[in-house]
């Protein structure tokens, strides 16, 4: 009787925890930008079909319903999910690396990705093949460098570091020999590759997006107090009763799932994974219980804005969106910089 | 508390023929400890000699070490982290901080080994956290980023997590070297209330005359060997301190407190002393 009141009290106190409050409001303020977001960018591209008129009684014709339907609104949430994926693995790796600018690419599987990729175009295989190919590079990549990166059971950050550095070095060289040694055609599909295309998948490439990025973004967050100890160091975040190493090895993996998934579907698409998690470092404080689902949310809110402006600035030439978020995101980033001091933990 | 301590004389801490070794060189040898609750022990020794070390391999961040370490009862290896960080509270010599949480957010990182899995922290935690603060005069710093804090500032932020931690045993490395001299005699006021409340203490201190005031044993280490190991009075000698920091140390009574001083002799001051016995010896020529 009493540890059921206790119980009750016990939930009562948490339900009265300022942080679940905050992250309340912020999750559902993110999810309805989110949403506002994705509204925006179905409604406008090479044909316009406003949602707005829809919702105030108008009728679409059946062009529009289908432009809606079969293109745009995959296309979107493609990005939406890409976008979160990218977030969450940003948030992860600063947080494994304990070093604001790291970036989901900075561990060498997007190296891998791309690789396979690459080799998929070249071997001419169409359709699901190059990003599957590109996924199963990514998971090798992620697989030998956690081996290489491991001595005596432990993971090394530094070793990590340097084994990803290596690994994105030696994929480059391997992707730069495949394209002197390709024609024409396969190097223009190379190129355009590697600069990261919001693709329009099937609604099973879609399902499967989703439902990884939420569940990594999930899982991530099961280790958010974690990520917070950790920032006193690995030492300090032992005595502070974290298993570091297991830590360690899981945001690895997660984090490497995450980049493996977003470079296979969509090639390699710069500055989200390092903007949106810096940002709203700067928003909502260093904590990972807010960053994580923030990051998701508000990665995907990005990259949705950002493929409508990879659509529509230059229609009717579509603009590769990878250039698009560095072309967003350097001065924004710089500008941060500034505005706000060197101070970059903030 | 103090009728506690009868009742369960049972060491908190006991660490038998603990060794370390660093690649070929050992760090530590043939190490033994044993604290009850209510003590408070000074760890001393010069630069290298193993202080850290040992602290590091009671806080068990060290994987590899052979002997024997019993925390509560419990040989250490054997302990899950969490279990540990419930047992063993430690601030360490230089705190890191590589995101700028606030200072009530480090210190709420001290109730980590109490949560469960995903739990926020409760609104009781909160309040032990800023019982906490208080405790160490910081409460006023609590919505401060930590990065604008000075490093004294910081050093009671961590002592803070660690009293938030509720450890019955203490690990302090340096826990004063950033403090002023106000905040050095508060901190270890807190530190003996601590141990009057039943917690045991290990303090890795460099100021001798710290250590005299305020621990009731000490344990000498040099090279990664104990010297001497035994009540404050007995190890703080001329001869102990003299062969191990290997300069000279005086000690004596202050007249008015009655405390032990440590006085390390300035190479001017081996001097004076030597013209004035000389001239003792030998009375000036007429």
């Amino acid at each position: 009787m009493s540890e059921l009141r206790g119980k009750a009290r016990a939930a009562r106190e948490r339900a009265r925890s300022p942080l679940a409050l905050r992250l309340a409001l912020v999750t559902l303020g993110l999810a309805v930008a989110l949403g506002v977001a994705i509204a925006i960018a179905v409604s406008f591209g090479a044909a316009e079909v406003p949602l707005w008129r829809r919702l105030l009684g108008g009728v679409w014709s059946d062009a529009q319903r289908a432009i809606l339907l079969a293109l745009r609104l995959p296309r979107v949430l493609a990005a939406a999910a890409l976008g979160g994926l990218l977030g969450v693995a940003g948030v992860a790796f600063q947080a494994l690396l304990r070093n604001p600018l790291a970036d989901p690419y900075v561990l060498g599987v997007s190296g891998g990705a791309s690789l396979g990729g690459v080799i998929a175009l070249i071997a001419g295989v169409g359709g699901l093949g190059v990003p599957l190919a590109a996924f199963v590079g990514a998971l090798a990549s992620l697989v030998a460098i956690e081996r290489i990166a491991t001595s005596d059971g432990r993971l090394t950050v530094f070793t990590l570091l340097l084994t990803g550095a290596i690994f994105n070095a030696f994929s480059a060289a391997l992707i730069y020999f495949l394209q002197s040694v390709a024609s024409r055609e396969e190097l223009s599909a190379i190129v355009f590759y590697l600069m990261g295309r919001v693709p329009s998948p099937g609604l099973a490439t879609l399902a499967a997006l989703w439902a990884a990025g939420i569940a990594i973004t999930l899982a991530l967050f099961a280790s958010a107090r974690d990520f917070n100890a950790l920032t006193a160091g690995e030492e300090g975040a032992l005595q502070l009763g974290v298993d570091v190493e297991r830590l360690k090895r899981r945001t690895f993996v997660l984090g490497s799932l995450a980049t493996a998934l977003a470079v296979s579907a969509a090639g390699l698409i710069g500055f989200v994974g390092l903007v949106v998690p810096h940002l709203l470092r700067r928003l909502l404080g260093p904590d990972h219980r807010l960053l994580l689902p923030a990051a998701f949310l508000g990665g995907a809110s990005f990259l949705v804005l950002a493929d409508l402006a990879a659509r529509t600035l230059a229609a009717p030439t579509e603009l590769p969106v990878g250039v698009v978020t560095a072309l967003l995101g350097g001065p924004f980033f710089l500008l941060l910089l500034r505005r706000r001091g060197a101070s970059l933990g903030g | 508390m103090v009728a506690e301590r009868k009742v369960d004389p049972r060491p908190l801490l006991e660490v038998r023929d603990l060794a370390v070794a660093y690649g070929s060189r050992r760090a530590l040898d043939g190490v033994s400890l044993e604290l009850s609750p209510g003590d408070i022990v000074g760890l001393l020794g010069p630069n290298g000699a193993g202080k850290s070390t040992l602290v590091r391999a009671i806080s068990g961040v060290l994987a590899d070490y052979s002997g024997q370490v019993m925390v509560v009862g419990d040989e250490l290896r054997a302990l899950p982290r969490k279990e540990l960080a419930r047992r063993i509270a430690v601030v360490p010599q230089e705190p890191r901080f590589d995101f700028p949480f606030t200072a009530l957010e480090i210190v709420l990182m001290g109730r980590h080994p109490h949560l469960a899995g995903l739990a926020f922290e409760s609104a009781r935690d909160v309040e032990l956290a800023r019982q906490a603060l208080t405790r160490c005069g910081a409460l006023h710093l609590a919505s401060r980023p930590i990065d604008q804090l000075s490093s004294g500032e910081r050093q009671r932020i961590v002592f803070a997590r660690a009293l938030a931690q509720q450890a019955p045993i203490l690990l302090l490395d340096e826990p004063a070297s950033f403090l002023d001299l106000r905040f050095q005699v508060e901190l270890f006021d807190r530190v003996r209330e601590l141990a009057a409340e039943g917690c045991a203490v290990v303090a890795v201190l460099h100021d001798l005359n710290l250590a005299a005031e305020y621990c009731d044993r000490i344990v000498l280490l040099q090279g990664g060997r104990v010297v001497a190991a035994g009540p404050t009075a007995e190890v703080l000698t001329y001869q102990h301190l003299t062969a191990v920091y290997e300069t000279e140390i005086y000690v004596d009574l202050n007249d008015i407190t009655g405390a032990l001083v440590v006085t390390p002799l300035s190479s001017r001051a081996r001097l004076r002393l030597r013209d004035a016995q000389r001239a003792k010896v030998s009375p000036a020529p007429p």
